[in-house]
């Protein structure tokens, strides 16, 4: 059996663990809050873009543009989007390992495939096991700003139109609530499966409607990647809070199940001390 | 006098909502007058600014790029960044003009640098100019 004072250290480390975790889980919490917020005042913007993209890519039949025809395919992107730091529970291994299983089954040499790594463990991760990373962000911020993901997302698109890879599929982790975030596959370009719900409006063109699919879609396809972006920001924070509460909570147990073990001690050592007594005055006697 | 809805929107958030008069602004092909009963209607915008006029009072909103979608009881700016006049950090768009003028100056004309560096000095002096109200 441990001794009292081994007993009483390993209480006091693990209260402190618990602080720190009891601590991070709060400031998580405040973040996915401000995380959601972000997600939500998005929403306007994206239903929009997304009503005007699909008036004038369903309502006109004779406009076309590169990025809403899908060509043979020699060379798929891969976005990824995970977090920067750990303690995230299994956020980033769900998006990982759902990434690279896809990859192995579809792919046979790194030739087929590139990756886009938004976050520092993903693109560790794919560094580690060589597989072709030609773009990474790293450091974004808790409550990016469009304007901080403009450039990666640009880059990305402008691959896509210059022929890097013919066709992109976005990975990331969904909010659903704050207990719940799925993994989800989005395929990004070429554009097909635009739809609204909305009525179609017939637009008048100005200048055409060529010349405004032209700086329409870049635009559009830039804001699914940042609406992606947030959403999987809200997860992150959900998860890291989750994971945090969890580490509290098992904390709380230890605590319990050693303070229980040391309260043993204690009257063992009292038990014995008393039977020294008892028995030294009887032998007196 | 007749109005119409307003709402300029951007990736972080709604900036600008509010019925007016009458919009103005610089589309790609040129100037641009928006009256309420406006045909429905697509345009690209310039770097540039939005009057909105309602009353004898006009706001000014900066907006850097994006679209105009007009429809009869409607107007929308989707822009990528957007600010009104008084919540513009000139400061920050006076820094970001040097900037840019400086890697002007370093780079050569064809490069896509150049080119970027362009576009962000126009997105700094109109902040300036709507900032300053000189439209």
């Amino acid at each position: 059996m441990a001794s009292l004072r081994d007993i009483k250290n390993r209480i006091t480390s693990t209260k402190k663990t618990s602080q720190i975790t009891k601590a991070m889980q709060m400031v998580s919490a405040a973040k996915m809050n401000k995380a959601e917020m972000n997600a939500r005042s998005f929403v306007p913007y994206m239903e929009k873009i997304q009503e005007v993209t699909a008036s004038i890519a369903l309502g006109s039949k004779d406009v076309s543009h590169p990025m809403l025809t899908s060509r043979p395919v020699k060379k798929t992107g891969y976005l990824v989007i995970t977090s920067d730091r750990g303690l995230a529970g299994a956020y980033n291994s769900n998006v990982l390992r759902n990434v690279y299983q896809t990859i192995q089954k579809r792919h046979k040499s790194p030739d087929e495939y590139a990756i886009i790594a938004i976050g520092r463990v993903g693109r560790d991760f794919f560094r580690k096991r060589n597989m072709n990373v030609i773009l990474d962000i790293v450091a974004v911020a808790d409550q990016p700003a469009f304007a901080e993901i403009k450039d990666i997302a640009s880059k990305t698109v402008g691959m896509f139109a210059d022929e890097t890879f013919d066709e992109l599929y976005m990975y990331y982790s969904h909010y659903v609530s704050a207990i719940q975030q799925d993994v989800t596959e989005k395929k990004l370009l070429p554009l097909t499966d635009i739809s609204s719900s909305a009525k179609l409006t017939s637009y008048e063109f100005e200048p055409s409607a060529e010349e405004i699919l032209k700086v329409l879609l870049p635009q559009y396809a830039e804001s699914l990647i940042y609406g992606a972006l947030l959403d999987s920001k809200a997860s992150e924070h959900a998860a890291r809070m989750t994971a945090m509460q969890n580490a509290t909570d098992n904390a709380k147990e230890l605590i319990n199940s050693l303070s229980l073990s040391y309260n043993r001690a204690r009257q063992a050592a009292i038990t014995q001390e008393i039977t020294e007594i008892v028995g030294g005055a009887a032998a007196l006697e | 006098m007749k109005t119409i809805k307003v709402s300029v929107v951007t990736p972080d958030g709604p900036v600008y909502e509010s019925d007016v008069e009458m919009v103005s602004t610089k589309a790609q092909s040129g100037e641009l007058g928006i009256l309420p009963g406006h045909i429905p209607m697509v345009a690209p915008l310039q770097i540039g600014a939005v009057r909105l006029k309602n009353g004898g009072k006009t706001d000014f909103v900066a907006v850097s790029g994006g679209f105009l979608e007009v429809r009869p009881e409607q107007v929308t700016i989707l822009a990528q960044s957007a600010e009104q006049a008084d919540e513009i950090d000139v400061e920050r768009a006076v820094r970001a003009k040097q900037r840019a003028e400086q890697r002007m100056n370093e780079q050569k004309r064809e490069n896509i640098d150049f080119r970027r560096a362009e576009l962000a000095l126009q997105r700094a002096i109109n902040r300036i100019e709507v900032s300053e109200r000189k439209y």
